[in-house]
């Protein structure tokens, strides 16, 4: 019944939204980690990742959802899985077909897409629940709020540790690069940044609202997640 | 408490026949089957395309001089006209426009910081020098391990690293090794990398290795390489 009820609500804005910023699954749901840190030393594998994810996320979305009234609940973990590795595998080949080059910086990372739990996450507690349009639409943007964040990890990281952005020189030549930023160090240092950043304004427009609230005898303050 | 009404709030829900969840699994599975192998069978001869180009790129970067090339297979001490497809030890032969031998490509690989580090290298037989490389596949650490491909300095030892057969044909007269930075005092040592040891001494091993193996069959059919594509007149692969 209660799943009936999420079926029935409309696809609002906010589905699409949601995974973008207020339920980012990078900064704020803290999922996928492992290509975060891995893949993030420059904005090319970063995007070529996002990408992946997001054709991987949109497709197993889609197609748990079309079958999820004939998946029974106990072999629904491993059917999803088997989609999600059919994807994967899909995407493996056309990354090769588009560029080799991408594809051997990309090393394992693309077959691990398989074990990235926010994939397998938003198919359980998402697509198994949700209309067919809902799912693909919240998908495509927890795709790219995905994408976002290793977009953004990957920037910090390429500009300061090669002086490049997407492999056009920024920085003059005399600017010596910060190496550890496109080793695995810099990942963890970029990610901590981005997330303290994050918070802290966050905190501040969540202060800012509890004060404006107060002053107005308001008790209500929405956190961000 | 033995009748347990029937429409108990906690009653586990009747588990599905076993047909039911086994053919759900094989829709699914033959459903992902038939995705995979569509896209295989889409995606096989661009990848294989890709392939060929990239080995192409390769071989033309590391003989400058050469206009087209034949491939080669080394097996039992003899070497054979073969293909790209040819399973076994590939070497190319590069030759100009006049179809003139320019030299030769070969493939050496060893195990480095992260993982295999793959490499195409010109090799000279008339003159035993090791002439450049190309790097197939590293995923040696950014900043450190890559710059075999691109530390100046490093890749000044191979403007003529010796590589020369020894008269017995039985290997290189001298072992190919990495020295430490700033030691290199022979033509047949590897200045290496300060910072990146594991990888130029990765790179020394390898070849080495490829040396010792591949040059002597090579010196020993020498004539074969140099006059097949005179013979062939104007097939094999070109620029």
């Amino acid at each position: 019944m209660a799943n009936q009820n999420k079926e029935d609500t409309p696809i609002t804005m906010d589905v699409f939204t949601a995974g973008i910023w207020k339920e980012n699954p990078v900064f704020v749901m803290m999922l996928g980690l492992c290509p975060v840190l891995a893949v993030t030393n420059s904005v090319e594998n970063s995007l070529a990742m996002g990408l992946a994810s997001i054709f991987v996320l949109v497709c197993s979305n889609a197609l748990v959802s079309a079958l999820r009234n004939f998946i029974p609940k106990q072999v629904r973990i491993t059917t999803y899985i088997i989609i999600i590795a059919t994807f994967v595998t899909l995407v493996d080949y056309i990354i090769q077909a588009i560029s080799l080059d991408l594809y051997n910086k990309l090393g394992a990372f693309i077959q691990l897409i398989v074990v990235n739990c926010l994939i397998l996450g938003r198919a359980e507690a998402f697509a198994s629940k949700n209309s067919f349009g809902k799912s693909v639409i919240s998908a495509l943007g927890m795709g790219l709020g995905f994408t976002l964040a290793l977009v953004m990890l990957g920037g910090v990281r390429e500009l300061l540790g090669a002086g490049q952005l997407l492999g056009y020189q920024v920085f003059s030549l005399n600017f010596q690069p910060w190496i550890v930023m496109i080793l695995p160090p810099g990942g963890f240092i970029v990610l901590g940044s981005w997330l303290l950043l994050i918070n802290y304004f966050e905190q501040r427009k969540t202060g800012k609202l509890v004060a404006e609230d107060s002053a107005s005898h308001c008790t209500v303050s929405q956190p961000r997640s | 408490m033995d009748n347990a009404p029937e429409n108990e709030p906690n009653k586990v829900p009747p588990l599905p026949s076993s047909i039911s969840l086994i053919s759900t699994l094989g829709v699914v599975a033959m459903l992902s089957g038939f995705l995979v192998v569509l896209v295989y069978e889409y995606t096989k001869p661009i990848i294989a395309e890709n392939q060929r180009l990239a080995t192409e790129r390769a071989i033309f970067k590391v003989l400058p001089k050469a206009s087209s090339r034949l491939t080669f297979v080394i097996k039992d001490g003899q070497i054979k006209l073969a293909d790209d497809k040819t399973k076994g030890e590939l070497i190319y032969a590069g030759y100009d426009a006049k179809n003139n031998f320019v030299g030769l490509a070969l493939n050496a690989a060893e195990q480095g910081y992260q993982d295999i580090v793959k490499l195409l290298y010109g090799y000279q037989p008339d003159t035993g020098c090791i002439t450049g490389y190309d790097v197939l596949k590293s995923t040696e650490t950014p900043g450190f391990g890559t710059k075999i491909a691109t530390d100046e300095q490093f890749l000044a030892n191979f403007n003529c690293l010796d590589a020369t057969v020894n008269q017995e044909q039985s290997g290189l007269i001298n072992v190919i090794k990495t020295v430490r930075h700033g030691s290199k005092n022979n033509p047949w040592e590897i200045d290496a990398i300060s910072g990146s040891t594991i990888t130029s001494n990765a790179v020394g091993r390898m070849f080495n290795k490829s040396g010792q193996a591949l040059h002597p069959t090579i010196n020993k059919n020498l004539d074969l390489l140099k006059s097949a594509k005179q013979q062939r007149g104007d097939h094999g692969q070109s620029k």
